[in-house]
């Protein structure tokens, strides 16, 4: 059913920062991003002074620190990625702890975790302040092509039913005396994932059905 | 006598994979009426259900809602003068809050701003959930979800409700409220349901569709209690319950 308030990701809040303009939040994620990208890997200074920017900001919109380190998981692919790296890149090598490690692949991993890590922690940040409804105002806002932000408003109301049916099918996998322990038991899991996604295409046309029946012309009235 | 609301006249209809759902449906509803529309699973209904507003075409026959007949030409009108309730309100409400919801009809007939904005709470107020404008559908229970979807119709003061399914899934105490809900109604009423004490208490008439043909039209109380009837057609009353009884301490039936 979701949570009490907003999403997952929401932390209520009535900071500075919570009550900013949505759309201007969007375009200083993105003018953000784009420095962190085209910043070189070695100016680990500028690095630093970014990292205090969002400190500066999760301080500043009462947001516990705790709370965006605990959802910074998703960022783990990107780190194993990026522990790999000086294994595997070419070029001069040096040693680290008897290991021999490639200096550009060092270089590398670096600049790969050093955006991921700010770039997870500022979408994070503007996800916690943001209500989600207000999100897609700010985006229509910054003129998305409507399309667009038609398909997340629905993700975003949709994403709780097919999580929970997902949830409810697990349930009943387990009360069958199923748990995937072991590659061999992916192709159940394989088939669960394939039946939700014919259940959520299912419901995709009876929403649209209601829609239409509704005098749905293709354009979000709203 | 006056136009019917519905007027079914000969309606078939085959899936693409051949399947014939409905063989020549005739079905009259009159203004004020509240008709059940019973009848097996895979008898048909919720392929009639779609004919009334043009979503499935007829393969045959006609069917008009007050006089007009449910062509592409006016699609628009046909889906404001039919409001159909579906059975899964996760269907319905997809919007972010139950005022955006309740406003998606009528916006797309046109209406916006102060008149929109009295056109939804009025509907919300008639099922009793104009507290809860401003919340998300999906953090309301699956019986308020109902009421709203039910308002998310009624916004578009339809000529007919319909209804699918209506008490599926609710608790007694949600199925009750709805059923007063319903009966506040000034409005005319189409209902499928499977839920046979719901149609005595709601509905005064019956329509038994089996297998794509329409095999009894009368008194839901006549309906209920033709045991042949009700056998023929997989038709079977709760344990306990029986119209005969109900009828007679309620002053319902003859």
């Amino acid at each position: 059913m979701g949570g009490a308030h907003g999403h997952l990701l929401h932390f209520h809040g009535h900071s500075a920062v919570h009550r900013a303009p949505a759309h201007l939040k969007v375009l200083a994620l993105v003018a953000f991003m784009i420095t962190v990208v085209a910043t070189p890997d070695d100016w680990f200074a500028a690095f630093g002074a970014y990292l205090l920017v969002l400190v500066a900001v999760i301080g500043l919109s009462r947001v516990p620190p705790t709370y965006i380190l605990k959802r910074m998981v998703v960022e783990v692919p990107f780190v194993l990625f990026a522990v790999l790296l000086p294994f595997v890149a070419r070029g001069p090598r040096v040693e680290v702890l008897g290991l021999s490690l490639s200096e550009s692949g060092l270089l590398a991993a670096f600049g790969l975790l050093a955006t991921a890590t700010l770039g997870v922690i500022a979408s994070l940040t503007l996800a916690a302040t943001t209500e989600p409804q207000a999100l897609l105002k700010g985006l229509e806002r910054l003129r998305l092509p409507t399309t667009l932000v038609q398909i997340m408003a629905f993700m975003i109301r949709y994403l709780s039913v097919v999580t929970d049916e997902l949830r409810r099918m697990h349930v009943a996998r387990v009360s069958r005396g199923f748990e995937a322990r072991n590659p061999r038991h992916w192709p159940v899991l394989a088939k669960s994932f394939g039946a939700l996604f014919i259940r959520s295409y299912e419901r995709g046309e009876r929403v649209h059905l209601a829609m239409l029946s509704r005098g749905y012309t293709g354009k979000m009235p709203l | 006598m006056s136009t019917p609301v519905l007027e079914v006249r000969g309606l078939a209809y085959a899936y693409p994979d051949g399947h014939q759902a409905l063989a020549g449906v005739d079905l009259h509803v009159h203004e004020g009426e509240s008709v059940a529309l019973l009848g097996p699973n895979g008898a048909g209904k919720t392929t009639l259900v779609l004919h009334l507003n043009g979503i499935l075409t007829a393969g045959a026959g006609t069917v008009s809602v007050s006089g007009m007949p449910v062509e592409k030409d006016h699609l628009q009108e046909i889906r404001r003068r039919v409001g159909i309730v579906f059975q899964d309100p996760d269907d319905q409400l997809f919007m972010g809050t139950v005022r955006a919801d309740v406003g998606f009809g009528p916006a797309n007939l046109g209406l916006s701003g102060a008149a929109l904005d009295a056109r939804v709470m009025t509907a919300l107020d008639l099922v009793g959930m104009a507290d809860f404008a401003d919340r998300p559908p999906h953090h309301l229970s699956f019986g308020q979800r109902r009421r709203v979807a039910v308002a998310t119709v009624l916004a578009m003061e339809p000529e007919i409700l319909v209804l699918d399914e209506p008490s599926s899934n609710l608790d007694p105490a949600s199925r009750r409220e709805l059923a007063d809900i319903l009966r506040s109604l000034d409005v005319t009423v189409l209902m499928v349901t499977h839920d046979l004490p719901y149609a005595l208490e709601l509905c005064p008439r019956s329509v038994v569709l089996s297998d794509g043909h329409v095999v009894a039209d009368g008194t839901t109380y006549d309906v209920l209690t033709d045991d042949e009837l009700m056998r023929r057609h997989r038709l079977e009353l709760p344990f306990g319950f029986d119209p005969r009884t109900v009828a007679a301490t309620l002053g319902l039936g003859d």
